[in-house]
């Protein structure tokens, strides 16, 4: 940051310019002539909000994408399936409790196990030979699409929220003047507040593990090197086995959510998985800081394009991604090599 | 081939034009089996039903060409993309776009212009983005392809001044040339045989051409390839224009075999189709995209019936595909004819394990 801003002082400049006008743009009352050209304050407010939520809920999906591909190399293409499934099973866990916290915890390890269940029967077997582990995980995700249409059918599926998450907050956000001419504030769901703020711990508690921990010390060291690694004594296919089981739960993890604040449906496994991929081609492969910025920038380009340009929305998500590759093609987090 | 003949001892007089002695060098090295195969063809349809003709084979050789541009870029250029799909819809939104169809939005332009247009326009998407995949290399090639051809899905579906959004085109249909409807059963099947015939002549052809050794040269070792003085990004791009054009051919025959295209038809899982038809059948030569097109056409269309009649639910086919290229990835990587290969060399060496067989060179 600081290297950056002493050798490119043009671009620090703009950039300043445009936090603040972004700062300023979120914060303060619109005047006239603003909200003529770029319409209602609370409008952009929604989409900037609606962004950053459906940034967090990426984020929790491409975050186990991406540990599980900086560790083991892997693309995991399977992934959305198991995002599917998460979204359905907590929908079932749900239902069946009647408890919405403890589905996630059902959830995970269940998931989770799901994942094990893949790191032992297919990759561990197909060890090294990275086109061939994802050639299967792409055989997995076709039948497992099928067997949770069997399963499950074609109709969507909305997990329940419990009752105090329902219904708005009010934010201390100006969205705009009333009639009188009093300053209306922002109101959002209390339940997408709840998922940025989970997503933002779920974040933060997975950089501390993996830069305040040993078992973190360990994975970031397999990241550089798993071959030393394992020449160093460590248990290296149990860290694998590890790291896939956590990546599978937190796409579990992201279903429930996913469910709760969109619907569960059979063809969200493929979105989910191009969002994935997409953020991770954006932030850089293996990197988690890089997944969190690739995830709400990613999410940001997708609420304000729907709102903005509606039917080019999905070409600004593919701009900002050709522009990522063809200027830095490792992504914006990402490592050459 | 033609290095197993001495350039003095060819089979036609010396003193021939040479491109006749380099045809004449070419037939003679057809193989015998090779012979076999394009004669049951060309008779097919004195044997076939209407039904086979044109939902079988015309479908098989639509989604062979398809793959046997996958194929192309994965065996001799060694870069997976799954845009190839993608590439095909384009070209047969584009002739659905400028050509005659059912919705208000095509331009009904004449099909000698529209169909080289709609080449010319897939081409270049697809050069473009094999100039963003080739940027990374190896699983990021999979990943940054699927991701554009996922995006290339969603866009389809969501603009509707271009591609029409969800419901997309109908009643897109192929030009009367020659007073034929080639939409009829019989000549819709020679169409796309010798489309798919061209297309397999041209790759093999490529494949032995001087780009196309370099191509495989830069697919073994792109390093050394740069050293001896190869462009290797520009033999990469090139490799990708290549197999766009052939995916375009393949697509627009597709949108004249429905009559219409919508997003679905270059959807994700018409991505993964293409893949798996590829796979199956083996990445490492011209025919076994074909090979794998018709085991997935003959699965697709009967193992419902099948499934059925074993008393299970006819919906589950995929999950039988999706099966089947499992069981193939583990088994043998390199598909089928890699299988066949393998128990043909399996064989010949039991054969001369007995001391009866014969010598190989």
């Amino acid at each position: 940051m600081r290297e950056f801003a002493r050798q490119h002082p043009v671009w620090s400049g703009i950039a300043i310019v445009v936090a603040l006008f972004v700062i300023w743009a979120i914060f303060a009352p619109w005047p006239e002539g603003f909200e003529a050209i770029f319409g209602r304050k609370r409008v952009f407010l929604n989409a900037v909000f609606s962004g950053i939520t459906l940034g967090a809920l990426y984020f929790l999906v491409a975050s186990g994408f991406t540990l599980i591909f900086g560790l083991m190399h892997n693309v995991n293409l399977a992934h959305g399936s198991l995002y599917l499934l998460g979204g359905y099973l907590g929908y079932e866990f749900a239902e069946w409790t009647g408890y919405w916290l403890l589905s996630f915890v059902l959830v995970f390890v269940v998931v989770g196990c799901v994942g094990m269940a893949m790191q032992v029967l297919v990759f561990r077997r197909l060890e090294g030979q990275e086109l061939r582990q994802t050639l299967v995980t792409i055989g997995i995700s076709v039948v497992a699409a099928d067997l949770m249409l069997w399963a499950w059918g074609g109709s969507s599926y909305q997990v329940m929220s419990p009752d105090w998450l329902r219904g708005p907050m009010e934010l201390p956000l100006i969205a705009g003047y009333g009639r009188d001419g009093e300053l209306v504030y922002l109101r959002y769901p209390k339940v997408r507040i709840a998922i940025l703020f989970a997503a933002i711990v779920i974040g933060i508690g997975i950089w501390m593990a993996l830069n305040r921990t040993r078992i973190g010390m360990i994975i970031r060291a397999g990241v550089d090197d798993r071959d030393i690694l394992g020449a160093m004594g460590i248990p290296i296919s149990r860290v694998f086995l590890g790291v896939f089981a956590f990546g599978a739960g937190l796409a579990g993890i992201a279903g429930v959510v996913g469910g709760t604040f969109q619907s569960i449906a059979p063809g969200e496994d493929t979105r989910f998985l191009m969002a994935s991929l997409v953020v991770v081609i954006v932030g850089g492969m293996g990197s988690l800081q890089g997944a969190a910025i690739g995830a709400v920038l990613i999410g940001l380009a997708e609420q304000l394009g729907s709102v903005y340009m509606p039917t080019y929305a999905v070409v600004l998500t593919f701009l900002i991604m050709a522009a990522v590759l063809a200027f830095r093609p490792q992504g914006l987090m990402g490592r050459r090599g | 081939m033609s290095s197993n003949t001495p350039p003095n001892q060819t089979l036609a007089n010396p003193q021939a034009p040479r491109w006749w002695l380099w045809l004449v060098d070419r037939v003679a090295a057809i193989p015998a089996h090779a012979w076999a195969v394009m004669l049951v063809l060309l008779v097919m349809p004195l044997v076939a039903d209407d039904f086979f003709l044109f939902q079988i084979f015309g479908w098989t050789f639509i989604l062979g060409i398809v793959a046997l541009s996958l194929m192309f870029l994965a065996g001799y250029g060694g870069m997976v993309s799954l845009i190839q799909m993608s590439v095909a819809g384009l070209a047969g939104y584009m002739v659905a776009l400028f050509g005659d169809s059912g919705t208000t939005i095509s331009l009904g332009l004449p099909w000698w212009f529209v169909v080289p247009l709609a080449m010319v326009i897939a081409t270049l998407f697809g050069s473009l983005v094999g100039l963003l995949a080739v940027r990374t290399e190896g699983i990021y090639t999979i990943m940054i392809t699927l991701a554009m051809a996922s995006a290339f899905y969603y866009f389809t579906r969501q603009n509707y001044t271009i591609f029409n959004g969800y419901t997309g085109f109908n009643l897109v249909l192929p030009p009367d040339l020659f007073g034929v409807n080639w939409r009829e059963p019989v000549p819709f099947y020679y169409l796309t045989l010798v489309a798919a015939g061209l297309c397999f002549l041209l790759v093999t052809y490529v494949s032995r051409a001087p780009f196309g050794l370099a191509l495989q040269g830069v697919r073994d070792n792109p390093r050394r390839m740069a050293a001896l003085g190869f462009n290797v990004t520009a033999h990469r791009v090139a490799a990708y224009a290549f197999a766009s054009a052939l995916a375009s051919v393949g697509g627009i025959l597709l949108v004249w075999q429905n009559a219409q295209i919508a997003p679905g038809t270059a959807g994700i899982h018409a991505t993964f189709d293409i893949l798996i038809i590829a796979v199956i059948g083996g990445l490492s030569r011209p025919s076994g995209p074909f090979l794998g097109a018709f085991l997935f056409v003959l699965l697709s269309t009967f193992a419902p019936d099948v499934l059925r009649a074993i008393g299970a639910s006819g919906e589950r086919y995929k999950m039988l595909i999706g099966g089947i290229f499992l069981l193939v990835v583990f088994v043998s990587p390199d598909g089928l004819l890699g299988l066949w290969e393998r128990w043909k060399a399996h064989l010949t060496r039991d054969d001369m394990a007995r001391g009866k067989g014969e010598t190989r060179p």
